[in-house]
């Protein structure tokens, strides 16, 4: 007796899960570990587009004060010029003293933009040394965990506030306080990277084949070191702008006559019912900064991921 | 499991020592002008300053001063407040403030796992689609622009729109929805960020592929084997987040007029309160040690191949 076969719908089916980058792998050739970050990096617009963001507002930062001659600091006396709108002869208009708005934000960037590179470069380059000693000699291991254990107990904010306190409120008072508390979870991170890495089969098999020290380091190791830490850097620098701004709002943030964009968003927020615009456009360019390197760095932390790579 | 437990409870104790020690010997450090008044200070000449502050015992050895701490300690005495509440226990501030930061704390922690977890599950089931990218740009706003500048403009305008009130009133309960509310915002992206992060990775594995292969609907593979296995690691930071609702937020209760805990510690720390400072510090620390501990516990209570002897894998990064 003959069946009729069942209508076999193409709805019934679903297809096979598909791994772009499994499939690559046998036609694997000419891998190049940073050709590939780059390739799966570039491939969004989106992150061209925030990167040329990020160049551009920081290039103008650094430019602006350069060539041209407002004084972001200048109190007018007359007072018809304090609190004026936006467009009236100043581009983002002037706050309660007759400063120029426009001047103050690129002044402020500038200084907030300093501070989030600098503790950026000194917290990976810190975290980076010390999580590489952490975990490549052992005697180490105790002290280190020890110290990890304490500063990652005491409240933050206790410690930002009892170093700004003993320093005096400054541009290197909160260097050091963030610093002091940021380069811990980078080591600690680096360190576990490297324990990881260190006793992988990979790199066993690569010293059993005789690779030398320096090949195993450039070649086995740092790719997988060097994704890591440019991303901790990226995210570091939105995380100290936002802290310049925290600090600032308890009062101990960057004395007054430092233009930063801290001071600016807490001073345009005391005047926001009357005046919003004295807190929108630094707050603006504020979170264009901040967002443009969030995304950034956790799109190039994707990137990096060779799971990632095809 | 015991021995483990028993060296782990030393190792957080000598933690708890370092970090009491530390700040103890810091506050030490701070000019002594700190201790008076602006008037009191004016008024005083150099012979009164010191009676002053030797009848107020600052000027002992610290090594002294600790032990007077420690003794008063063991009766159950932190000492009275100096510059906030002059001569209130601290004890007694500490009743007074901890139930308003807990109750605000507990209640938003409530909301951001539910919808944080909701969110997580959403975005990790709808990846790469409309859902997902509408959770990326929530958390990313959430956790890019520092969050002093979108819980003020919250409280502008929420309570223009909908004529609440600015400020906490005890007796008002639609005062506490903007809080509670503003409170869970970044712990809804905390959740939904990293549930979707975990989930993603675990789709990959095995035997999810495995499950989907012999025909399980996507639904059970999703919630059965996926979900399961990626709320582990959260797990390991719940009995933390929990202790420490306690510890109140700086910027929200100051922003309504809340008076919890969240700026006890800088008003103490501001005024050079120490009897205050200390307290905090070491309920502070002491609760975010427990919670390091129950969480490594907890964790292994829920995923019995977690190795006891595992140095706490901390795989989820800044919080």
């Amino acid at each position: 007796m003959k069946r009729p076969m069942p209508d076999l719908a193409p709805e019934l089916f679903r297809p096979a899960l598909f791994d772009e980058a499994a499939a690559e792998l046998t036609g694997y050739a000419h891998y190049s570990y940073w050709r590939s970050t780059m390739r799966t990096f570039l491939k969004s617009p989106v992150s061209i587009f925030l990167l040329a963001l990020i160049v551009v507002l920081v290039t103008a930062s650094f430019i602006y004060p350069l060539v041209s001659p407002t004084d972001p600091n200048r109190v007018d006396l007359d007072t018809a010029t304090w609190n004026m709108e936006p467009g009236s002869g100043h581009a983002f208009g002037t706050d309660g003293l007759g400063r120029d708005l426009w001047a103050r934000a690129w002044y402020g960037t500038r200084t907030s933009m300093l501070l989030g590179l600098i503790i950026a470069i000194l917290d990976v380059g810190i975290g980076m040394i010390a999580g590489a000693l952490w975990g490549y000699v052992k005697r180490l291991d105790r002290v280190m965990t020890e110290i990890y254990n304490v500063l990652n107990n005491i409240p933050q904010t206790v410690f930002l506030i009892l170093l700004t306190y003993i320093m005096r409120p400054g541009f290197w008072t909160i260097v050091v306080a963030l610093c002091t508390t940021g380069w811990i979870g980078i080591a600690r991170f680096v360190r576990n990277k490297v324990l990881m890495i260190r006793d992988a089969e990979y790199n066993i098999a690569s010293r059993c084949l005789g690779t030398p020290l320096h090949r195993m380091i450039l070649k086995n190791v740092l790719p997988y070191l060097v994704s890591i830490l440019i991303m901790e850097a990226a995210l570091t620098i939105p995380y100290s702008i936002g802290s310049e701004v925290f600090l600032g709002f308890i009062g101990l943030g960057l004395p007054l006559d430092t233009v930063s964009l801290g001071n600016l968003v807490n001073l345009g927020k005391n005047n926001f019912m009357l005046y919003p615009y004295q807190l929108t456009w630094p707050t603006l360019l504020l979170a264009a900064i901040t967002i443009s390197f969030y995304i950034v760095g956790n799109r190039f932390a994707d990137a990096s991921d060779p799971r990632n790579h095809v | 499991m015991g021995p483990y437990v028993l060296r782990r409870l030393g190792q957080s104790l000598f933690t708890v020592v370092i970090v009491v020690v530390s700040v103890f010997m810091l506050l030490r450090l701070m000019p002594s002008s700190g201790y008076f008044t602006r008037e009191d200070y004016v008024n005083m000449d150099a012979t009164a300053r010191t009676a002053y502050l030797r009848n107020m015992g600052v000027l002992d050895n610290p090594a002294i001063q600790f032990g007077h701490f420690i003794s008063g300690l063991a009766k159950a005495d932190l000492g009275r407040s100096i510059a906030i509440y002059p001569r209130t226990p601290v004890l007694t501030i500490l009743a007074e403030k901890a139930p308003y930061s807990l109750w605000f704390g507990l209640a938003a922690l409530v909301i951001s796992m539910g919808l944080g977890l909701g969110l997580g599950v959403l975005m990790a089931r709808q990846k790469d689609k409309v859902a997902d990218g509408i959770g990326t740009v929530y958390v990313t706003i959430v956790r890019a622009i520092p969050s002093l500048i979108w819980l003020f403009l919250i409280q502008q305008w929420v309570t223009g729109l909908l004529g609440w009130p600015m400020v906490f009133y005890g007796d008002r309960p639609v005062s506490w929805i903007l809080p509670t509310a503003s409170l869970s915002l970044s712990g809804i992206a905390w959740y939904a960020i990293w549930l979707r992060r975990f989930m993603v990775d675990e789709e990959n594995r095995d035997y999810v592929r495995f499950a989907t292969s012999k025909g399980l609907p996507r639904r059970r593979v999703m919630t059965g084997h996926v979900l399961r296995n990626a709320l582990v690691p959260l797990v390991q930071y719940f009995p933390q987040q929990v202790l420490l609702t306690i510890a109140g937020s700086l910027l929200i209760e100051s922003i309504y007029s809340i008076p919890g805990m969240g700026g006890l510690l800088v008003n103490a720390i501001r005024q050079q309160d120490n009897p205050i400072v200390q307290a905090l510090v070491l309920l502070y620390s002491v609760l975010g040690i427990a919670g390091v501990f129950l969480g490594d516990i907890l964790m292994m209570l829920v995923d019995p191949r977690i190795k006891l002897e595992g140095s706490g894998g901390a795989k989820a990064g800044k919080a």
